[in-house]
């Protein structure tokens, strides 16, 4: 066994568990926990894939910024338990049936296409493309336009929220 | 690149299919809410595996870009759970239904 294969079974193993437990857990704050553990597993995934500039970004984006601001709601609205809401069994049941058949028929067209066919994987060129240099490369030449573009959206996003979240609309 | 790239992409359709189960299941809106950032976050495993097994930086520059819109996703469906909150002391999907036909 190499040690991306061993990597890749602990940190896969977190981020399925830890998925798995988010939408099973009622308390919503625990929830929100189990999601920052999926994240922090799925770091690691980028890593074992020679991704360095995007696990760090899921760390400090996803874990540290989106995150924070889910538990601030979730602590400041300090919801009703979800065990008072209605219960609807038979939706339950069906939803999780749907979500095992696709997920059947996800497997089965990925085991049957065989995507790693013919695909010998160039190390080097892999370790390249990850790093912060090359990505930055790109975002400042090919990509200027997008990164440009993303900037005005975040400032539309934090207008639009203060706008929704003040007190009162005139 | 020992791990043969179909482990991966199992992985992030489990991780989708999960994110779509906690979206029809739950009725909590910020479970709900939450459960769309796990399908954002398979997608992106996709995007890089892909990428890195290519060589080429453009998917983890399209992650780059979906991350930037899930912050902005976030601050804004957070604002508006909030003033959801604030008019229905709830946060039930089931009694949120003023779009509903």
């Amino acid at each position: 066994m190499s040690l991306q294969l061993i990597l890749f079974i602990l940190f896969g193993t977190i981020a399925a568990v830890s998925s798995v437990l988010m939408i099973t857990r009622t308390n919503a704050l625990i929830s929100a926990l189990f999601l920052i553990l999926n994240f922090a597993g799925l770091s690691g995934l980028y890593l074992t894939l020679n991704a360095q500039f995007i696990a760090v970004t899921q760390i400090i984006v996803y874990a540290g910024a989106i995150m924070v601001l889910f538990l601030f709601v979730i602590m400041l609205l300090k919801p009703e338990h979800e065990k008072y809401f209605s219960h609807q069994p038979k939706l339950k049941i069906f939803a999780f049936f749907i979500a095992f058949i696709v997920f059947i028929q996800l497997v089965f067209m990925i085991l049957v296409s065989h995507p790693s066919q013919g695909n010998n994987a160039n190390v080097a060129a892999s370790v390249k493309s990850g790093t912060i240099e090359e990505i930055g490369k790109q975002l400042y030449t090919n990509y200027v336009l997008p990164f440009e573009t993303a900037g005005y959206l975040l400032l539309a996003a934090t207008i639009g929220a203060i706008v929704l979240a003040k007190k009162k609309f005139e | 690149m020992s791990v043969p790239i179909e482990y991966y992409l199992i992985l992030s359709g489990f991780m989708f299919l999960v994110g779509v189960a906690g979206v029809l299941t739950r009725r909590n809106a910020i479970i709900v809410f939450m459960s769309i950032e796990l399908m954002l976050n398979s997608a992106n495993l996709s995007l890089v595996t892909f990428s890195s097994y290519m060589g080429n930086s453009t998917g983890q520059l399209f992650v780059f870009f979906v991350m930037t819109v899930a912050a902005a996703e976030a601050a804004v469906g957070l604002a508006i759970i909030l003033a959801m909150f604030r008019n229905k002391l709830t946060l039930n999907i089931d009694d949120i239904n003023i779009l509903k036909w």
